[in-house]
């Protein structure tokens, strides 16, 4: 399943041949509030990682950090490198647009656009190109299909996206990233608003997709990391001497298997356990 | 917290659910609020069906003596002998609401777009109270500016065409669109603020520019606000006075031409009823049937836009 190696580096950081991000010292502050620093790791291609940790570790900031979404808050700012294969992710030359049609989002909360169904999948290829009729109606059923959504939406596409349920509209989402053909999908924890028949249905869906495509996903459900990703990286939110500043760290990152058997740090063994967090 | 305790120790069967002297104090408050509201709603209501009912009687008893003039083209009511064809109050007042609504309605909708998704914090904070300023400006001080310094300034000097008497119905558009211009801005900008931020993470993600985003989903997703916002400020250029008076004039010449001096259907209210029309003249009883003409087409209107904001809306969750 996993033909990537993995060496360590002399930092003892997990390393994979031809990763897709490699973070070296990333920290992201907002303003003067230092949300999350000191995270080195690599991400690897055509796999599910999972980022677990309390609340305020900074799992969500790094995720968004990985298709610059942070540029849209003002005041965030990314230190450190990211790099997205070769290229720095945040070379002044790269431009945050590009960045995001390449490395697509799936939200907490489903968010479809107030239009139909057809409409929502269709909108990433208008704006990225210009398809025919034609073309654009092959690339909303391919999309829809690898959503597993087709088969309940065919004979509704001019339905509002709105008249889905929740889990239809989240897989609507997933549709709608998939239509820009990215190579990565950001998932920041799709399923924290559906009920567990739906968010089966989101992780069979992972881990169909993760054949194409490179997911990393931000989760709560300890449950859910162990049964969708490949790689766990564990965050933990310190609290300065002062008492008066927290700071998410990342604690450790291994494969699943050895984060949630036999975990280096003590603090990993105690969340996957539910002894903290 | 004492009468918790009270009702508690209460022994006879039952009275411990009674309400307690503190619940009958809030209950005597609640019926009192409840009747100060339900007031001001019949008051509210009253009000308007009593100017409606108003209007009606001197409005009937002079299209029975006026019927067949009524679609003439010259309005010349308080004349002798008097002519009653509304046509020129018509197109008068469709000219200025339309140049009215060519600078609202742009320049707003623009404002709006930049306020809710361009402007920076900062920005924002200082443009928005500019804004409701331009609101807050009387109208008399607008249709000065119109009559001593648009007319003269900027209509006889540039436009071609037109009777160059002082006034314009050009200059009342103008002078009516400004008027109206914050009015599109400023609800347009709160309908597309409400805008969940999620809408917009979303396009950003798949790749949208700023642009596209803003205009692709923010507007669409916030389209009832806007066709509102619009609405708004048509009625409010439809029913405006001071300006058009000011302004364009109290003549009220047949034309297209907004370099002519034009008469509007609420100016000619304005200009008729300031005037000394006894009680039952056929001049009084003009000032009515004109109120309820701009009244109907106000209420048409109203009605319209309800029909198209009822049909955009969206629910985001």
């Amino acid at each position: 399943m996993t033909a990537t190696s993995t060496e360590r580096n002399a930092q003892g950081v997990m390393e994979f041949i031809d990763p897709v991000f490699t973070l070296s010292d990333v920290a992201v502050s907002y303003s003067d509030f230092l949300a999350v620093s000191n995270v080195n790791l690599q991400i690897p291609s055509m796999d599910v990682t999972a980022f677990i940790g309390p609340s305020g570790c900074g799992k969500s900031t790094i995720l968004r950090s990985l298709n610059r979404t942070n540029d849209l808050i003002p005041g965030a700012k990314v230190h450190g490198k990211i790099s997205y294969h070769e290229a720095d992710l945040y070379d002044p030359k790269a431009s945050a647009v590009e960045v995001r049609r390449r490395i697509g989002m799936v939200f907490q909360k489903p968010n479809p656009f107030p239009k139909s169904i057809y409409e929502n999948i269709a909108f990433g290829p208008k704006v990225n190109g210009r398809p025919s009729k034609s073309e654009l109606d092959v690339i909303v059923e391919k999309s829809l299909r690898s959503a597993a959504l087709w088969d309940e939406v065919k004979d509704r596409l001019n339905d509002s996206a709105l008249s889905l349920s929740g889990g239809q509209q989240q897989r609507l989402c997933i549709a709608r990233s998939l239509a820009v053909d990215p190579e990565v999908i950001l998932m920041d924890e799709p399923c924290s608003a559906l009920d567990p028949i739906a968010t089966a249905r989101i992780e069979d869906l992972m881990i169909e997709l993760k054949r194409d495509y490179t997911i990393v996903i931000v989760t709560h459900n300890m449950q859910q990391a162990a049964r969708v990703s490949s790689y766990t990286a564990f965050f933990v939110t310190e609290v300065n001497p002062l008492g008066d500043r927290r700071t998410g760290k990342l604690v450790e990152f291994d494969s699943t298997s050895k984060m949630f058997s036999n975990p280096t740090d003590p603090r990993t063994e105690a969340y996957v356990t539910g002894k903290m967090g | 917290m004492s009468d918790l305790s009270k009702a508690g120790t209460s022994t006879a069967e039952g009275a411990w659910l009674a309400p307690s002297a503190h619940l009958r104090r809030r209950n005597f408050f609640q019926s009192i609020a409840v009747n100060v509201m339900r007031i001001g709603t019949l008051v509210t209501a009253l009000i308007t069906t009593g100017i409606i009912f108003s209007l009606i009687p001197p409005t009937i008893e002079l299209l029975g003596e006026i019927t067949t003039q009524v679609f003439g083209t010259t309005w010349a009511p308080l004349f002798l002998p008097p002519e009653f064809g509304i046509l020129p109050l018509i197109t008068g007042t469709f000219v200025i609401v339309i140049i009215a609504m060519f600078i609202a309605i742009p320049f707003g909708l623009a404002a709006a777009l930049f306020l809710s998704d361009y402007a920076s914090f900062n920005v924002r904070r200082v443009v928005k109270p500019i804004l409701e300023i331009l609101a807050g400006i009387p109208t008399v001080v607008l249709g000065l500016f119109g009559l001593y310094v648009i007319n003269p300034g900027l209509v006889e000097k540039y436009w071609p065409i037109g009777e160059s008497v002082g006034y314009s119905a050009i200059g009342a558009g103008l002078m009516t669109g400004v008027l109206t211009l914050p009015i599109v801005a400023s609800v347009a900008d709160d309908a597309l603020s409400a805008v969940p931020r999620a809408m917009r993470e979303a396009g950003f993600a798949l790749g949208a520019t700023r642009r596209e985003v803003a205009t692709k989903i923010v507007f669409n997703a916030g389209i009832s606000g806007v066709v509102a916002a619009v609405i708004l400020a048509f009625a409010r250029a439809f029913g405006e006075t001071t300006v058009a008076l000011m302004v364009a004039g109290s003549y009220p010449k047949l034309s297209l031409n907004p370099g002519d001096p034009m008469q509007t259907m609420a100016s000619f209210i304005g200009f008729a009823g300031i005037g000394d029309q006894p009680t039952d003249s056929t001049g009084y009883k003009t000032i009515f049937l004109v109120g309820s003409i701009l009244f109907l087409v106000t209420l048409v209107f109203n009605l319209l836009g309800n029909r198209i904001i009822s049909r955009f809306r969206e629910v985001y969750e």
